[in-house]
């Protein structure tokens, strides 16, 4: 469970926060309109996303349950700011095209989910590689998406024309609409192919899984029903699947509630721009 | 013996008509229209036609196959939404567009969101709005070997003159389908006498579009104003030929008439205050959106449910 290999290859398939748990839909739609912005986006996010779990998971035994999520917001808060001023500093070209996403990122579902769910409860060095995993496969979600954006929808690939001459660019991809469309797709084919390697016999049962397990913090209305499911399944293996389901829609619903302060804003921002 | 009953169970009365007719009659009725851009606008017309209903049905086709499902490309309802796309596109257009949306049309708006009946907007519509937002500049060039210049409402919008009765017949640049206002009322007669469509929401969106631009056009009660804007644009193939689309309209009755005002105020919007002269293809899509919504408020009560509680 805590292993380091176990964690990175977690975030990046198994739990992977953009295709499997849809979080952060907020910079996955809006910052995606070339590789070089998806893959930035990722980087940035893992850098926070991996030194706030470290240090959540160091104070974990300081700061009080009732506070944690103002305690959490500060610390994300700092790391977001030190990374934005670098990324002023040093890389300004991403930082103008990422622009208003980067503070936003303070309140991106992933890092303060990772936070609630796997930081707050478990020793430094796995949250460390936590963060780093769920990071990478944000980095890797993104980057595929602004490359298919960037391919359909400017006919180039990290900036370089990979199409031919006679390629007119399907402009949508680079807009909204084109990030819905390739989010969605997307999604469906690595879907698509957990179904296959399911059939192959494959255990890929916990692919699905969005919280780290943990479902005795869980307030009643939230997944704490989960635990029920849980002794069922250990008892009676073939029920696992038609539980599923059921349990990643109740996950979904909590994380969308995380994620809509996000997506408000950034929508705002979207009409704005 | 013969006096036997017949005994089956309900319902006794049964329609002859099935979606394969209503789609055909449909496609029958689209022919005038058709046929005059081909006349207007030369063989190239009749090309991109064939290219795009080829590629809608050979989607259809294609993905039912792949995916093991019934294969229901003979209720012809593919060979409208291409024909319809085709109508909708200028004919300066080349081949690939016609494909493109032919495949967008079918695959994106109709197939996934599960076939015929499930898509919640109109596929020939919808594939048209993401031509024109990913090609814009071929969407609407209308320069041919006919016309020159601009379509007539654009140069209505620009305050230039236009000519009614070129409009009405159909001798302007425009898309294929939608410059002529007799050949597609021909079509709509079609429809109307054979009961596939009724003057519900045609009757109420083009009724509604006329106030909203005496109302707001900036001319008051001007006739000619008012029938340039009518018989200009896509209004005429939009209301008889979309808005009545089967799958998209709402099925109330109440709500098809607030859906047709609703979409002439929307039209009227798009056109006056929007950057763009037209706006039925936009009014519609957004339209589609709200049916779901129309049709809760809409809702009959049945007898004897619902009154007011002593």
């Amino acid at each position: 469970m805590n292993s380091v290999k176990e964690r990175l290859v977690n975030g990046i398939v198994k739990e992977n926060p953009t295709f499997v748990l849809m979080l952060g839909m907020c910079p996955t739609l809006a910052v995606t309109t070339s590789a070089v912005n998806g893959l930035g986006m990722g980087l940035t996010t893992m850098v926070v996303l991996a030194l706030s779990n470290v240090f959540i998971s160091m104070l974990r035994n300081i700061i009080p349950d009732k506070v944690r999520i103002p305690a959490f917001i500060v610390i994300i808060a700092s790391f977001v700011t030190m990374v934005e001023l670098l990324l002023q500093g040093f890389i300004p070209f991403l930082y103008d095209a990422l622009g208003i996403y980067i503070p936003l990122i303070v309140v991106n579902c992933i890092i303060l989910g990772r936070a609630e769910a796997y930081a707050y409860k478990n020793p430094v060095i796995p949250s460390l590689f936590d963060g780093i995993g769920m990071g990478l496969g944000f980095s890797v979600a993104l980057t595929c998406i602004g490359a298919v954006r960037e391919l359909l929808g400017a006919g180039t690939l990290f900036g370089i024309g990979v199409m031919p001459e006679s390629f007119v660019p399907v402009s949508i991809f680079i807009m909204a609409p084109g990030a819905f469309f390739v989010l969605a797709v997307l999604t469906a084919i690595q879907n698509k192919v957990k179904i296959i390697g399911e059939r192959k016999g494959k255990d890929m049962s916990k692919i699905q899984s969005g919280c780290g397990n943990d479902c005795l913090k869980c307030s009643d209305t939230g997944c704490a029903k989960r635990l029920i499911d849980e002794k069922a399944e250990t008892a009676e293996p073939s029920r696992e699947k038609a539980e599923k389901p059921k349990k990643v829609r109740k996950e979904i619903e909590i994380e969308e509630i995380m994620d809509e302060e996000t997506e408000t804003t950034g929508e705002e921002e979207n009409e704005n721009a | 013996m013969n006096d036997l009953m017949k005994v089956s169970s309900n319902p006794h009365v049964r329609s002859k008509s099935t979606t394969s007719s209503i789609m055909f009659t449909v496609v029958i009725a689209l022919l005038p229209a058709a046929g005059f851009g081909i006349y207007n606008f030369g063989l190239k017309a009749l090309l991109l036609m064939l290219v795009t209903v080829a590629s809608t049905v050979l989607t259809e086709f294609a993905f039912e196959k792949i995916c093991k499902k019934k294969v229901t490309i003979g209720d012809y309802s593919a060979v409208v939404t291409g024909l319809l796309l085709a109508l909708n596109l200028p004919v300066s257009a080349p081949w690939w567009i016609g494909m493109v949306g032919g495949v967008f049309a079918i695959l994106v708006v109709k197939m996934l969101f599960g076939g015929l009946g499930q898509n919640f907007m109109n596929p020939a519509l919808g594939a048209r709005c993401f031509l024109l937002i990913s090609f814009t500049s071929i969407m609407t060039n209308f320069d041919c070997d006919a016309y020159t210049g601009a379509t007539p409402l654009a140069a209505l919008k620009n305050g230039e003159a236009v000519n009614i009765l070129d409009m009405v017949i159909g001798r302007t640049a425009g898309t294929i389908g939608e410059t002529s206002m007799v050949a597609i009322v021909i079509g709509a007669c079609i429809l109307i006498l054979f009961g596939i469509i009724d003057l519900r929401i045609p009757g109420s969106y083009i009724v509604s579009l006329v106030i909203f631009i005496s109302l707001f056009g900036g001319r008051g009660i001007d006739w000619p104003y008012i029938s340039a804007h009518l018989s200009g644009g896509g209004l005429m193939l939009g209301a008889f030929f979309m808005a009545t689309d089967y799958v998209t309209r709402p099925i109330t009755k109440r709500g098809q008439y607030l859906y047709g005002i609703l979409l002439g105020i929307l039209t009227g919007i798009f056109r006056i205050f929007g950057p763009s002269a037209e706006g039925v293809s936009y009014a519609i899509i957004i339209g589609n959106l709200l049916v779901p919504l129309i049709e809760k408020i809409t809702l009959p009560k049945a007898f004897g449910k619902g009154g007011e509680k002593s």
